[in-house]
């Protein structure tokens, strides 16, 4: 038996010989549709990626960010977000609304949701999706610890008791209190809907959720079913026909292939043997983006914004005045090119005012080596000072840059920096858990895209992304106050104004500027840009 | 085999056991003395204390270390490598699938470099001066030189970017293909036994690039050792005497110098062998392929202890493995090596 190809395309390989070295140009690209027996290779779409998959199931201890796109991609939610347009013509969800995926409609009171599933929806295996499946899935979700609690409490979404199966179709989640931040926290990948039929049956004492069986084998009504995957090197989607979360993919099959390469994943992407590269280096964007026959997408990172971080158990960061030096000694805009290739939203300059509700925005400084200077003299380190400016040796690719320009700004105002690079695996223990790098180069972006909620992760006393050990009575009070209050609430917009003056005037994080996601494609469309920052295979399609 | 050879060989493995053990409680130590907190790095960027404590529970990093040692030997000896977390695969699993990958690359490499350094060694020797002398010095000076990582860009820029002639470095198989049913794990093997010559070609065409950026990194030390060890012998006694009793210069080359410069050669063979298994990390990266390299490095920066653990033990088997075979073959060279002591 020789019948061992993916798709039947022995001649898509002599094709490509035949066409020999004129393949080179943009030209080539549409071959496959020359060919009506290849119908099949066109409904195929080709992702390369730099990340590792471990595992298919995202509720699992130890999975990681790749694999989040299992859980989008084979998995529905009871709700979804929204799509809209960029400003660059691009895709991308839309925050602000949120859509029917399993849910065919809710109803929401003040102590409750009470959601009816959609009549026809059937997980892979033919089985009806029933309201205790979400049901089952959802108490998986807070009870197996880790990641997926933590995210599901985002929602105030923390007990089983929480949900009930009310009949076949009706699921209602009682809500602990009324929080703006609970509808869309079902939407992120997170509480997925399980076939716990299947589950169950692959269950054991020691392993009641299942998650060795569904780590290896997912179990769901999604829109892609995995074909196969082969740990360390590819994972094969194929498209579930009875699909009824969404619009059908226009993809029949998409082949996420694990290229280590950055260089490997551009030269395929421009040749035109791969669809996608998906998060590409900004270097290569840049690079890449007019040229024929390839589209770069750059989408900022809603609510993620690369700063430095100014510790305030370290005495000269005490100082308003120091910190205020640094901000103003920052060369922005050297960094913004060397280390993004321009590539993201620059997070300075502003005007000070604060006019909208949007997060992230520029904070009112620049470069400026005169008030920096100006600045020092007047706190308590006027002569300078010495201090380590940490980064973490698993994204030297922007800290590097960023640091050493950082250092030799610095130089000129008499602070000695001195560039301490951290093991990657030692990072977050250092940085966010220990709390102990005085000066370095942070990055926090949350799911849920409002400022309180970033202010709530990164501002307040003791939480994960408080690495700058900053606390502020008021500060604490306003999160506190804003975290679960409807935005349309006229309390709202004043609380979070002052909460981002504050932020400006007390700099325990100075923003640098907001990154980009890089995504390359050549004969692809539809390609979406997703807050998880995984690939959303469901609207994909061959150009 | 004699019986006496057999014994011999067989208390060279028992020799071997100590190192093993030794091994096995190296790795153990230095593993946990490396720096990162993988209960941290696994609970993942939004945890919280108690999630990153359920995981440490989970991962029974809360134990002692005397009795974590104790469960990873009782696991070793069931033949249980443990769990890789950041792959989500047992290690064994994954070293059996990912060693054949390394090996086959290894060894076609090793194959191939062969062919080229020691016919261009012995004529190095034979013609000391000549131009095919400076021509072996300048191969060997530009493949100790330049770095795999390096050479296989370059490979790939020119065969497959700008010519097209190579396939995409894509890994083991582009994806047009399925993996041969596993009898070896050798591709090329695996496919020929069930007559896909389809897959064998695409298997093939896969090897190329990274085979030959692999060979000519090992190609320096073995025409290098080569042509040492065979001027050595030319200028030995016996060959002195050889010439004069008006034997041919073929049966004088072939039958008696380089027997004689085979020793040197094939211990520097097996050195190369082992540690370009090793070192094929950054070819590995290149060419997406999954082999150990890759793996083991992965696992280092991920502080991924059983992963680690498992690729040390496995080199350290196949290290022992290797000088064992390579010992056998001096006393097939050399019959008066033998195994006493």
């Amino acid at each position: 038996m020789t019948k061992t190809r993916l798709s039947a395309a022995p001649s898509r390989r002599s094709f490509l010989q035949m066409s020999g070295a004129a393949l080179a140009g943009a030209g080539m690209l549409p071959f496959l549709k020359v060919l009506p027996a290849q119908a099949q290779a066109a409904e195929t779409v080709v992702v390369v990626t730099g990340q590792t998959i471990n595992s298919l199931d995202i509720h699992r201890t130890g999975t990681n960010r790749a694999s989040y796109q299992v859980a989008v991609n084979c998995y529905d939610r009871l709700v979804s977000f929204g799509t809209k347009e960029t400003a660059d013509g691009g895709l991308s969800y839309d925050y602000q609304t949120i859509v029917p995926e399993l849910a065919e409609s809710w109803e929401i009171a003040e102590d409750s949701i009470v959601f009816t599933l959609k009549a026809h929806a059937v997980f892979w295996d033919g089985s009806p999706v029933t309201a205790e499946d979400v049901r089952w899935s959802f108490e998986r979700a807070v009870s197996v610890g880790g990641f997926p609690t933590v995210q599901m409490k985002a929602g105030l979404l923390e007990k089983p008791e929480q949900f009930e199966a009310l009949d076949e179709k009706t699921f209602k989640i009682h809500l602990l209190r009324p929080s703006k931040l609970t509808l869309p926290d079902l939407a992120v990948p997170v509480p997925m809907i399980i076939n716990s039929k299947v589950a169950k049956a692959n269950a054991t004492d020691d392993d009641p959720w299942a998650t060795e069986y569904l780590h290896q084998t997912p179990a769901g009504s999604g829109a892609y079913k995995v074909e196969r995957w082969d740990p360390g090197q590819q994972l094969v989607y194929e498209r579930n026909d009875a699909w009824v979360g969404g619009l059908l993919p226009g993809a029949r099959r998409v082949i996420v292939r694990e290229v280590p390469n950055a260089s490997n994943r551009r030269a395929l992407l421009e040749r035109g043997d791969v669809q996608i590269s998906f998060n590409m280096p900004n270097k290569d964007a840049q690079e890449l983006s007019g040229q024929d026959g390839v589209s770069v997408f750059s989408t900022p990172i809603e609510n993620c914004i690369h700063c430095v971080g100014l510790n305030y158990s370290f005495e000269p960061f005490q100082d308003p005045d120091v910190r205020k030096a640094v901000a103003y000694a920052i060369p922005y805009a050297d960094i913004f090119q060397t280390a993004a290739y321009g590539r993201g939203a620059p997070m300075w300059g502003g005007s000070g005012e604060i006019e909208t509700l949007d997060w992230p925005q520029p904070f009112p400084y620049d470069t400026d080596l005169d008030k920096a200077r100006a600045h020092l003299d007047k706190s308590a380190f006027a002569g300078g000072f010495e201090v380590p400016l940490s980064i973490s040796l698993g994204l030297v690719d922007w800290m590097e840059p960023t640091a050493l320009l950082i250092q030799e700004s610095l130089g000129k105002i008499g602070i000695t920096a001195t560039v301490e690079k951290i093991p990657g695996a030692n990072w977050r223990t250092a940085a966010l858990v220990e709390k102990r790098l005085p000066m370095h180069l942070e990055n926090f972006g949350g799911w849920l895209n409002y400022p309180c909620y970033y202010f709530f992760w990164a501002y307040k006393e003791g939480h994960l992304f408080n690495s700058s050990n900053y606390a502020n009575p008021e500060v604490e009070a306003l999160v506190d106050e804003t975290l679960h209050m409807q935005p349309d609430d006229p309390d709202y917009a004043p609380k979070i104004t002052r909460l981002m003056q504050i932020a400006i005037e007390d700099l325990p994080r100075i923003p640098l500027w907001q990154p980009a996601l890089n995504v390359g494609t050549n004969a692809a469309e539809g390609y979406e840009y997703w807050f998880h920052r995984q690939l959303d295979a469901r609207g994909l399609s061959r150009a | 085999m004699p019986a006496g050879r057999l014994k011999t060989i067989a208390s060279r493995i028992a020799q071997a056991i100590p190192v093993v053990l030794g091994v096995v409680v190296v790795t153990f130590v230095l593993t946990r003395a490396l720096p990162g907190d993988p209960a941290v790095y696994f609970a993942g960027a939004a945890a919280d204390e108690a999630s990153i404590a359920e995981i440490r529970t989970a991962l029974g990093l809360d134990k002692s270390l005397p009795e974590q040692f104790i469960i990873y030997v009782g696991d070793l000896l069931q033949g249980d490598l443990g769990q890789s977390l950041s792959t989500g695969q047992p290690v064994a699993v994954e070293l059996a699938r990912r060693l054949p990958a390394s090996l086959e690359l290894t060894l076609l490499a090793l194959l191939l470099s062969c062919a080229v350094a020691l016919p261009l060694g012995i004529l190095a020797a034979t013609r000391p001066g000549s131009w095919i002398d400076h021509g072996c010095r300048v191969l060997v000076t530009a493949g100790v030189s330049l770095p795999t990582f390096f050479t296989g860009l370059a490979l790939i820029y020119i065969f497959y970017y700008l010519l097209g002639w190579s396939p995409a470095p894509l890994g083991r198989l582009d994806f047009l293909y399925l993996e041969p049913p596993r009898v070896t794990g050798f591709f090329l093997i695996d496919a020929a036994v069930i007559g896909d010559w389809e897959t064998w070609r695409g298997a093939a065409r896969q090897m190329v690039l990274p085979a030959v950026t692999l060979a000519l990194f090992t190609l320096a030390p073995l025409a290098r050792m080569t042509r040492a060890a065979m001027l050595q012998a030319l200028s030995a006694d016996f060959i002195r005497t050889a010439k004069a009793a008006g034997l041919t210069r073929t049966t004088l080359l072939y039958r008696y110098a380089l027997h004689n410069a085979l020793l040197p050669v094939v211990t520097t063979l097996g050195m190369v062998f082992s540690f370009t298994l090793g070192a094929n990390v950054l070819v590995e990266k290149v060419f997406a392929w999954p082999g150990i390299g890759s793996y083991a490095v992965d696992a280092l920066i991920a502080s991924d202890y059983a992963a680690v653990q498992g690729f040390v033990l496995t080199m350290a088997l196949l290290f022992v493995l290797l000088n064992l075979t390579i010992d056998i073959a001096y006393t097939l060279i050399d019959p008066r090596i033998g195994f006493e002591s």
